[in-house]
C-alpha cells in the first residue's frame, strides 16, 4: 500500500539546464576560494613554522589565531554552499547549528580553562 | 531551492500541520541530526587533544619536525606538504561530490555517473595517502631518537665528517632537539653511552616525544579515516544504484544529497582535524 500523505519535497529542488550553468559557476568560485585559503594556510605552516616561535609567545597566539579563523572561513563556506545549508530554511538552520555552536563553546572554554589550572591530572 | 513551491507560505500554513515546517524529506533532516551528533563526537576528540595539548604545552612535538616525508622524494625535508597534498585531496572530492548533486537537480544521470566516481576516486586517493602516512609515522626516523628524561626526545641526525655547532665540533652524529638547535658535544656523548634510543612510534613509546601524542595521532586520524573509508564504500554503492536507473525512476536524486551531505562532513571534519593537530 503506498502512502499519499509524504510529500516529496526533493521533487521541489530540480533546476533548468540555465540555472546549473549558474550554479556550477558559484561551485567553482567557492573551490577557487578554499583552495586559496589552504595555500595560505600550508605556505604559513611551512614558513612560519612553531619552532621559531617557541620564545616569542604573543606572535605566536596571533598565528595560531588566524589559523583558526581561516577554518573557520572555510567550514562556513563548505557549511553553507556546498551542504546547501545556505539555501534551506531559516528554522531548519538554527535548529541544526544554535546547539552545535553552543555545545562548542562551552565546551572548548572549560576544556582551555581546566588544562590551564594548576592541578596535576 | 529548498522546496521552491513551499517558500511563500504563512506562519500559520507552515505550522499548521501535514507538512514538513523546515521543508525538507525526513530522510535529508535524520541524516543531519546524525552529522550534527557525529559532529559533537570529534568536537568531544578535538577537545579532549586540545586540553592535553595545552597541559603538556613545553614538551609537546612539533609537527614539522615530524611530518616532512614525501612519498618518492627520500631524504628531502618537506614539513607538511603531504598532509597539506591530502587536504587538498579531500577538498576537491567534495567539489565533485557537489557537482554530482547539481546533476542530479538536472536529472542528469550521466553527469552524476562521473562526478560520483570522481568522488570515489578522491576518497580512495585519501584513504592509501592516510594509509602511508601512518606506515611512515610507525616506523619513524632514519635513526630514531634519545629519550632525553624531561618528557621530550633527542632527534639522531647523521653528520659527515666533521660538523661545526656554537663553537664545539661533532663527529658522526648530532642530537637535534625540539626548538631545532643542537645538544651540547657534553650531552651527545653522554647519551651515546647511556641514552635510551626509541625507533618509530606506536601505543606504546614514541620517539617524536611523549606517547600520548602517537595515542591521539592514531585515534583522531583513525577515527576520521574510518569515516572515509564508510564513506568510500556508502557512494561506491550509491554510485550502482545510480547506474542502475533507480533514481530515473523515482524522479530525484535526493539519496545522492544525502550521501554527499555525510561526505561534506567528512570533509569538514578533516579540515579541523589538520588545523588542530598539524598546524596549530
Amino acid at each position: 500500500m503506498k502512502r499519499d500523505d509524504i510529500i516529496e519535497y526533493s521533487l521541489y529542488n530540480h533546476h533548468s539546464e540555465e540555472e546549473g550553468v549558474k550554479k556550477r559557476k558559484e561551485i567553482y568560485k567557492v573551490t577557487i576560494i578554499l583552495a586559496v585559503i589552504t595555500t595560505v594556510e600550508v605556505a604559513m605552516g611551512m614558513i612560519l613554522g612553531k619552532a621559531l616561535f617557541l620564545d616569542n609567545q604573543s606572535a605566536w597566539d596571533m598565528i595560531k589565531i588566524a589559523y583558526i579563523g581561516l577554518t573557520v572561513v572555510k567550514a562556513a563556506y563548505i557549511v553553507m554552499v556546498f551542504m546547501h545549508l545556505g539555501e534551506e530554511r531559516k528554522s531548519i538552520r538554527w535548529v541544526i547549528l544554535a546547539p552545535y555552536f553552543f555545545f562548542l563553546l562551552y565546551l572548548m572554554f572549560f576544556l582551555l580553562v581546566e588544562a590551564g589550572a594548576d592541578v596535576a591530572i | 531551492m529548498a522546496g521552491e513551491a513551499t517558500q511563500q507560505l504563512t506562519s500559520k500554513e507552515l505550522w499548521g500541520g501535514k507538512i514538513s515546517p523546515f521543508g525538507i524529506s525526513y530522510g535529508k533532516m535524520m541524516m543531519w541530526f546524525f552529522l550534527i551528533s557525529d559532529a559533537l563526537t570529534f568536537t568531544g576528540f578535538l577537545g579532549s587533544l586540545a586540553f592535553m595539548r595545552v597541559h603538556f604545552a613545553d614538551v609537546w612535538p612539533i609537527t614539522e619536525n615530524i611530518f616532512y616525508h614525501f612519498p618518492f622524494f627520500h631524504h628531502t625535508e618537506l614539513p607538511l606538504l603531504y598532509v597539506a597534498f591530502m587536504t587538498f585531496i579531500l577538498i576537491i572530492s567534495s567539489v565533485t561530490m557537489v557537482l554530482a548533486v547539481e546533476a542530479g537537480h538536472r536529472m542528469d544521470k550521466a553527469g552524476v555517473t562521473k562526478w560520483l566516481f570522481l568522488t570515489v576516486v578522491g576518497g580512495a586517493i585519501f584513504l592509501g595517502s592516510q594509509a602511508w602516512e601512518w606506515s611512515t609515522f610507525i616506523q619513524g626516523s632514519e635513526h630514531g631518537a634519545y629519550d632525553l628524561g624531561d618528557g621530550t626526545m633527542g632527534r639522531i641526525l647523521n653528520v659527515e665528517g666533521a660538523f661545526e655547532y656554537e663553537g664545539e665540533t661533532y663527529e658522526g652524529t648530532v642530537i637535534q632537539l625540539r626548538d631545532r638547535s643542537i645538544a651540547s658535544a657534553e650531552l651527545t656523548a653522554e647519551l651515546k653511552s647511556t641514552g635510551q634510543i626509541v625507533k618509530g612510534a606506536n601505543l606504546h613509546e614514541n620517539e617524536y616525544g611523549l606517547p600520548l601524542y602517537a595515542d591521539f595521532f592514531f585515534f583522531i586520524t583513525g577515527f576520521h579515516g574510518t569515516h572515509v573509508l564508510s564513506g568510500v564504500l556508502i557512494n561506491f554503492l550509491i554510485l550502482l544504484r545510480v547506474r542502475k536507473g533507480e533514481f530515473e525512476k523515482t524522479g530525484h536524486y535526493e539519496m545522492v544529497e544525502k550521501v554527499g551531505l555525510y561526505w561534506h562532513f567528512i570533509d569538514l571534519v578533516w579540515v579541523f582535524v589538520f588545523t588542530f593537530f598539524y598546524l596549530v
